[in-house]
């Protein structure tokens, strides 16, 4: 399955970016292959909308997990809509770790905005 | 003559100006009393020191956009052409997020399905009433929780129409972003308040630098002058920004302030002051 991570460099020892909508990197990686694609978070220096952009990133990606430090509302109405499933880092220092905590269970599932979302 | 009063800097004393120099010119006699907007509207405070009655209150709003799903085949256009990301295709489903959508209608427009038709989002209130002197009062009030005073701002402009030899005062939001080009747009004068330490100096450049681009004739007041400060006589001098007025830092001032007094009231000689000040500017103009 495919799974998408916010990373501050490409690469599956990337250190993670907490940040979902304006983290440097989003990570693409393959659970099966461990193979991992970077891509620029498309939204990083968007004026608003960061969140929204990095989702329909993932939607279109068909991924089936994000994982990320925080989901604010509207990230969070995007990936429920795409049917993206969202997965806390927790204390998860890179990449790999995160997905070997995913895989094996460990990871906090999203059910609600994590924050109230940032304005202007 | 559209006269807007801004500042960079928060707190440096726009509306203690703004007011008094509607005071000020309503005092004159000559001239019809001013027309005064408040388009701080996130935070409009100068109704406490000219106390105006407001007779009408108009809701302000933005239309966003409303998807038919059965008509939606999701081809992702709408979500393209946003310059907002506030209209979103997720697989089988076409998201808009009204926080941040400003209402500028391409994706209805562009819609190949004829899918999107809109509503209108209510964002605030446009209040009108007499205050202080016969000054015919405006104000815009963004509703709580809504981020976007601009709509608002445009429309109280767009709604000031002063008979002939009536000046219009605009206090201006703080800051320099999208609100405060907004109350500037249009200006014939812009009056930047300022304060000599080295934050309202900050400020008072990057106010600056916006009035240069939208090409609006500038004077600075010094507010709270408390002895000379060479960086900001310098940068006032090397910009070509004059210096129209000086407001001494005094406890007098700031308990007639606290009092929701205004200069005029607190040391009425300011009357005078800041008529002589517009006449200044007025002439400078016409030079």
């Amino acid at each position: 399955m495919k799974i998408v991570l916010s990373v501050t460099a490409p690469g599956i020892e990337a250190p993670i970016d907490p940040r979902f909508g304006r983290g440097a990197t989003l990570l693409v990686v393959d659970t099966d292959t461990m193979q991992a694609d970077a891509h620029p978070n498309p939204g990083v220096n968007a004026s608003g909308g960061a969140g929204v952009q990095a989702a329909q990133f993932a939607a279109g990606q068909k991924a089936e997990a994000v994982i990320s430090g925080d989901f604010g509302p509207n990230a969070f109405d995007a990936l429920k809509a795409a049917g993206v499933a969202m997965y806390l880092y927790g204390d998860c220092q890179t990449a790999r770790q995160a997905i070997e905590r995913f895989q094996a269970g460990q990871l906090q599932q999203v059910g609600a905005p994590t924050q109230s979302g940032h304005h202007g | 003559m559209r006269i807007v009063v801004a500042s960079g800097k928060g707190g440096t004393g726009k509306t203690t100006i703004a007011t008094s120099l509607a005071l000020g010119l309503a005092g004159d006699g000559s001239a019809p009393p001013p027309i005064f907007v408040d388009c701080d509207v996130e935070a409009p405070n100068a109704h406490l020191f000219l106390k105006p009655l407001f007779e009408q209150s108009q809701p302000i709003g933005i239309m966003i956009p409303v998807v038919d799903e059965a008509l939606c085949t999701h081809c992702g256009k709408c979500a393209e052409v946003c310059a907002y990301h506030a209209i979103a295709v997720l697989g089988q489903k076409t998201l808009v997020f009204p926080q941040l959508c400003h209402g500028c209608g391409s994706c209805t427009a562009l819609c190949p399905e004829k899918a999107i038709s809109e509503r209108l989002d209510p964002i605030g209130v446009i209040e009108r009433g007499p205050a202080l002197e016969g000054i015919d009062f405006r104000r815009g009030l963004l509703d709580v929780g809504k981020p976007m005073s601009v709509p608002i701002i445009r429309a109280l402009q767009k709604q000031v129409t002063p008979r002939p030899g009536q000046t219009v005062i605009l206090d201006a939001p703080p800051g320099t972003s999208c609100p405060v080009v907004a109350a500037m747009q249009g200006a014939d004068y812009l009056l930047l308040v300022t304060e000599p330490t080295p934050f309202g100096l900050h400020d008072l450049r990057l106010a600056a630098e916006v009035a240069r681009e939208l090409g609006i004739p500038t004077g600075v007041i010094v507010n709270r002058d408390n002895g000379p400060y060479p960086d900001l006589e310098t940068f006032c001098r090397s910009s070509g920004l004059p210096i129209l007025l000086r407001i001494p830092f005094e406890r007098a001032i700031a308990e007639g302030i606290a009092q929701g007094k205004n200069l005029v009231e607190i040391q009425p000689e300011y009357g005078e002051r800041f008529r002589q000040m517009f006449h200044q500017v007025v002439r400078g103009e016409k030079a």
